[in-house]
């Protein structure tokens, strides 16, 4: 008898997930996902895709690098402050990123490129500052934890972190109480901005509900995919990109075959069965390299030959070392092109493998980027109060810093604390050897958009 | 308690037959547990095509299913043979000293992580290709066992010994704390670099076509079986006669059951009871090992963490199939992967996307578990034994 009970017990509970998913049956066909990353109105944002991406055509790619680059020299923006003499005490900038674990490879590059935007930057103002790094593992507890020590060091005045968004998601509310500026290196998530934006949250890269909007352009356009089946990590990162994607894809009116998460990081098949059946003629993945990697190796075994593409997540070397051949013929979008396609890298590129012995992977620009703003910013607020500044007098020294001259080009922030405007870059992997990756890859497409209502 | 007398004269030589059937017999319940789970559940998937296609209006929605369902079933079968694997060594310790050892998972992921490493030291010298792709399969199955055979009775020798007469839970807690140290030691070891290892080409690239189905649009969709499954499910069948036949036909194998029932009177016939608890953890580990092996060349991205699910769902397949079952587990893992592969590959079509089926698979796949435990407390081939005390 008890038996059948718990066996009752058991149907109930199934039946009441199954009236649970009838519910959302029930509903018009979800436009905002149950874990959808942002709020209604950004979901708007899809319009970028038509009105300034619409002269970006491939052809007009190579030869229009962004003339503001061009004209990149040292000096050309705003004077650089200057505090030599003041009596300042320790200043210290902390990083913060992944530097152990798999995507220690993007977190060693950005803690290596902040390390020299601080060096040199602040040599340029004349000021004595420590780099702390710290390494969250691409973890959120691990990250905020992490947080709460950097917030307790009165010496930190500036943090330039982190990899992932999710990661900084759950550090930022800490930032934020202290009053202690983040500038971020790579974190694409819109909330990013969209919650903490310029309190105390900047980034020098674009946004997510963008870079899909390219990938989008350059899967339904240039490559007219007619049909697609969507994966994700169940990250913020990888979720929020996917479910973008979903929406432009549906707004272009391409069908959509499935949209499915997993975190899984080794075995596949449950996945890709579906797939297999589906047939689509495309394949987007949100998410990073390091599961990215794996899923489209079994992908190809299993004989399935659509597309693959991605946003930013697969812009590393180990996407070549875990996926071997299969990697040839993927398309990403990245925000951080490869270190060669900045104009004004240069000089850095050669500074990076003289300290580190080590090619400049992808991000690195970008932490050097960070990192040197949080020097300026710093300084500024020094040469204001002609003292010590505190963190509050920080922030407000980053709002007025006007454009600055960085190794990824002129970097100029909107009220909310996003770079006006961003570089993206399509890229196509040329190659299965980590080795070749720099050089091999092809740049199909460079594009230069700001965000909505910029 | 009254112990009731076994009546059958065992003491005498078993006959040459008796020992093969002991041997071979599983072979027998495992297919018929392969095919009664790809039957039933392909009858209910049907029937639940059918329902739901008239429900939700959805003509098409019976030739997906018959699409997926050659495919789902060859998945199933490579899942569950991997399950299989890995929950033979959680038996064989469970069946002797009862208790859990959940450092296993972690055995199986340094298995993982020997072959890995093999691998690609071997490519680096350039021996790689020089050896046929079976010969390298073989040396790494041997070398995982052993290394993972060894890891594991040493673990019991530090770990588990000291704590053979503490309380029940203080040996559990003794194994969650060994597995956490491994999971760190192999991060350590493996560096950055190679805490996502990817196996190098081995060259077992093949793909056998089973059938072809034809798609609702026009063209075929091929059902193939590659050879690195083939390699899992065979080797798999061979660890089973193997271990059965340890155990039920050779004088450890009888003193290793001695032990199980009775360890006292056990030790008092003259067997040397601590020596036979290290060499149940050496076979247990070493078929952990070469779970570990299998799966790094058939899915051939590894981490460090990779243990701790699959060692907790074969876990869950032991119990499913009678812990301290030697066929047992091997039929609870087939059951727990065909539950898997087909909740992954259905539920999303059933319930029209809203559902991930990778998402909820394992989800669904337990709560299953959980009906089936209800019914048959003691799993599928486990037999009812009253409490030790």
């Amino acid at each position: 008898m008890k038996r059948f009970a718990s066996a009752l017990m058991l149907l109930v509970l199934m039946a009441s997930l199954l009236a649970a998913c009838g519910q959302t049956t029930a509903s018009p066909s979800a436009t905002t996902g149950a874990a959808s990353p942002a709020p209604e109105s950004p979901m708007a944002s899809a319009s970028p895709a038509e009105s300034p991406m619409a002269s970006a055509s491939p052809a007009a790619s190579a030869a229009a690098s962004p003339s503001t680059s061009e004209t990149a020299t040292a000096g050309a923006a705003a004077e650089l402050p200057n505090v030599e003499g003041l009596d300042l005490g320790t200043i210290k900038i902390a990083s913060q990123t992944p530097l152990s674990g798999p995507q220690s490879a993007l977190g060693t590059g950005i803690r290596n490129g902040s390390e020299l935007g601080v060096e040199q930057m602040s040599k340029k103002v004349g000021m004595e500052v420590q780099f702390v790094p710290f390494d969250d593992q691409a973890t959120e507890d691990i990250g905020a934890s992490n947080a709460n020590q950097i917030a307790a060091d009165q010496d930190i005045l500036c943090v330039a972190g982190h990899l992932n968004s999710g990661v900084a998601l759950a550090a930022l509310p800490t930032y934020k109480n202290a009053s202690l500026l983040m500038i971020s290196p790579a974190n694409t998530n819109v909330r990013i901005t969209d919650d903490f934006g310029a309190n105390p949250a900047y980034r020098v890269v674009g946004r997510d509900d963008v870079q899909p909007a390219v990938a989008a352009k350059h899967a339904f356009e240039t490559l007219k995919v007619k049909n697609v089946y969507i994966l994700h990590d169940k990250t913020a990162y990888g979720q929020g990109v996917a479910d973008f994607f979903r929406q432009l894809a549906e707004k272009a009116g391409v069908q959509v075959l499935g949209f499915e998460g997993t975190d899984e990081k080794s075995v596949f098949d449950p996945v890709l069965n579906p797939i297999l059946a589906a047939q689509p003629e495309a394949v987007f993945w949100g998410g990073i390299y390091s599961e990215g990697g794996p899923l489209l190796k079994q992908m190809r075994e299993k004989g399935i030959e659509a597309r693959f593409l991605g946003t930013d997540g697969l812009d590393s070397s180990e996407l070549s070392r875990l996926a071997g051949e299969a990697a040839v013929g993927v398309n990403f979008i990245t925000i951080a092109g490869p270190v060669g396609q900045y104009p004004a890298a240069s000089q850095f590129a050669k500074d990076y493998e003289a300290k580190f012995s080590a090619a400049t992977p992808s991000f690195a620009a970008q932490g050097y980027d960070a990192a040197a703003l949080c020097v300026l910013a710093i300084a500024k607020a020094a040469e204001k109060a002609n003292a010590r500044p505190t963190r509050q007098q920080v922030l407000e020294a980053m709002k007025e810093i006007g454009p600055y001259d960085g190794v990824t080009g002129t970097v100029t922030f909107n009220e909310k604390g996003d770079r006006v405007p961003a570089t993206y870059f399509v890229i196509e992997v040329k190659t299965g050897d980590p080795a070749q990756w720099d050089q091999a890859n092809q740049i199909i497409n460079k594009i230069d958009i700001s965000p909505e209502g910029q | 308690m009254a112990v009731e007398a076994q009546s059958k004269p065992m003491i005498t030589r078993q006959s040459s037959w008796n020992t093969l059937r002991q041997v071979f017999a599983p072979i027998g319940q495992i297919l018929v547990f392969i095919v009664g789970s790809a039957v039933i559940l392909g009858l209910i998937v049907v029937l639940l095509g059918l329902v739901l296609s008239r429900v939700m209006e959805q003509p098409n929605m019976l030739n997906g299913v018959f699409l997926l369902l050659p495919i789902v079933i060859v998945d199933g079968l490579v899942l569950g043979f991997l399950y299989a694997t890995i929950a033979l060594g959680y038996t064989m310790v469970y069946g002797v000293l009862e208790f859990i050892n959940f450092a296993h998972g972690e055995i199986f992921m340094v298995g993982a992580f020997v072959a890995g490493g093999l691998a690609l030291f071997l490519a680096s010298n350039g021996l790689l290709a020089a050896i046929p792709p079976l010969l390298f399969v073989l040396i790494a199955v041997l070398l995982g066992m052993a290394v993972s055979g060894t890891l594991a009775m040493s673990i019991e020798r530090v770990a588990y010994r000291p704590l053979r007469n503490a309380p029940r839970l203080v040996p559990l807690i003794s194994a969650i704390g060994v597995s956490l140290v491994l999971q760190d030691l192999v991060r350590l070891i493996a560096g950055p670099r190679r805490f996502y290892l990817a196996f190098p080409d081995l060259g077992l690239n093949q793909r056998y076509q089973l059938f072809q189905v034809a798609r609702a649009g026009g063209g075929n969709l091929n059902v193939t079986i590659d050879s690195k499954s083939l390699i899992l499910i065979v080797t798999a069948l061979v660890m089973l006669i193997g271990l059965n036949y340890l155990v039920n036909a050779t004088k450890l194998g009888k003193a290793i059951r001695a032990v199980a029932q009775d360890r006292p009177t056990a030790s008092l016939m003259g067997i040397n009871v601590n020596l036979i608890i290290a060499l149940t953890f050496l076979i247990g580990g070493a078929l952990g090992g070469a779970a570990g092996v299998l799966f790094g060349i058939r899915y051939s991205t590894i981490n460090p963490y990779v243990g701790f699910l699959y060692g907790l769902k074969a876990f869950t397949a032991a119990v499913l199939g009678g812990i301290g079952n030697i066929t047992g587990a091997m039929v609870g893992g087939i059951v727990l992967g065909f539950l898997e592969a087909f909740v992954a590959g259905y539920l999303s079509l059933f319930t029209r996307g809203h559902f991930g089926g990778a998402d909820y698979a394992s989800m669904a796949a337990f709560l299953i578990l959980v009906g089936i435990l209800i019914f048959r407390p003691s799993g599928l081939l486990g037999e009812a034994v009253a409490q030790k005390v």
